[in-house]
């Protein structure tokens, strides 16, 4: 996509921005509408945009796919061991209440990082996908 | 491209439906990242169909059961909106209320966050929730077993970041392997 000068500008223009209303989705999903389901998917598809106008070679350096894939695990990770961490702390399993001090600043704590974790994975699973797909070449015959 | 539209469409039902949730799932990944990976498989497959051998009615029998079958069940189905039905009468009106929860202490506690979606996916559905992360983890890394061997080693070793893990010895074990099969086959 060397001669499509208009989509790169605009493109370039506009993955700053769905990044950063992926991080608004993501961290306050408290409030408004919103989680990590859907800013992980925000997320990746600035990584989309990216690579189908540049080109899947910069975009796996800007994201690496050995990155990514430990990414996928990570998330999984942070969630479970939310709830882990709550049993150490004297709770049942993924009850924040143990987290914080106040019970209730412990139900955000323990939301907001659960959310993270879900944004984590879903983000990683969706460029790993798409990058399998696009890496693949096509087989004749 | 018709399924792209078709979800974005979806996606303005929801908001209409006041779930800006749904809504926003549905905008992002029915029409966003669906289509495209849809127009990535496209374009792997072969440009011409293959020629019909002859016509077998099973798949239609197949559909047209399975389609009874969930109308069927739809007629079951309690009113839009009705606020006696079982599932807005069971647990939900406590998660509203948001004083289901109970401290060591026995005092009822509220999560108290705006988000009611939040509020029930993440806190008090948190199981399901874990559930659901592991069922993407698993569909990604199946994905990933399935095609992503095969883009690695089709990626030439010059242009790309170098790998932790040895890339070096791993085209050569997949190629052979592939090999293996194509002379099976």
């Amino acid at each position: 996509m060397r001669h499509h000068f208009v989509l790169r500008v605009v493109a370039k223009f506009a993955i700053p921005f769905i990044l950063l209303y992926a991080l608004y989705v993501q961290f306050h999903g408290d409030f408004g509408p919103g989680g990590g389901f859907q800013a992980g998917v925000i997320f990746a598809s600035a990584f989309i945009l990216y690579s189908l106008i540049f080109g899947l070679e910069k975009a796996r350096h800007a994201a690496p796919p050995g990155v990514v894939r430990f990414g996928i695990a990570l998330g999984v990770l942070i969630y479970a061991g939310t709830g882990v961490a709550g049993m150490l702390l004297g709770g049942k399993f993924l009850d924040y209440s143990v987290l914080a001090h106040d019970a209730a600043h412990g139900q955000h704590l323990g939301i907001l990082i659960v959310e993270f974790g879900v944004g984590v994975t879903v983000a990683s699973v969706m460029i790993s996908v798409f990058f399998a797909f696009a890496g693949r070449k096509r087989t004749d015959g | 491209m018709l399924s792209g539209l078709y979800s974005l469409l979806s996606a303005a039902i929801f908001v209409i439906l006041d779930a800006v949730d749904v809504a926003f799932t549905e905008a992002a990944v029915g029409a966003g990242i669906t289509t495209v990976l849809l127009l990535g498989t496209l374009a792997l497959t072969d440009t011409e169909e293959k020629p019909r051998r002859k016509f077998s009615p099973w798949p239609l029998v197949v559909v047209l059961v399975t389609g009874v079958a969930l109308v069927f069940g739809t007629l079951d189905m309690p009113g839009f909106g009705d606020p006696y039905a079982p599932a807005n009468r069971h647990v939900a009106p406590e998660y509203l209320a948001d004083k289901v929860r109970q401290n060591p202490s026995g005092d009822p506690l509220t999560v108290g966050i705006p988000n009611v979606v939040t509020t029930i996916l993440a806190s008090y559905r948190g199981y399901d929730t874990l559930g659901e992360v592991t069922v993407i983890f698993t569909a990604g890394i199946g994905v990933l077993l399935l095609l992503g061997a095969a883009a690695r080693h089709e990626r030439p070793a010059p242009g790309a970041p170098p790998q932790p893990g040895g890339t070096t010895a791993r085209p050569g074990r997949t190629e052979s392997a592939d090999d293996a099969n194509g002379g099976a086959a």
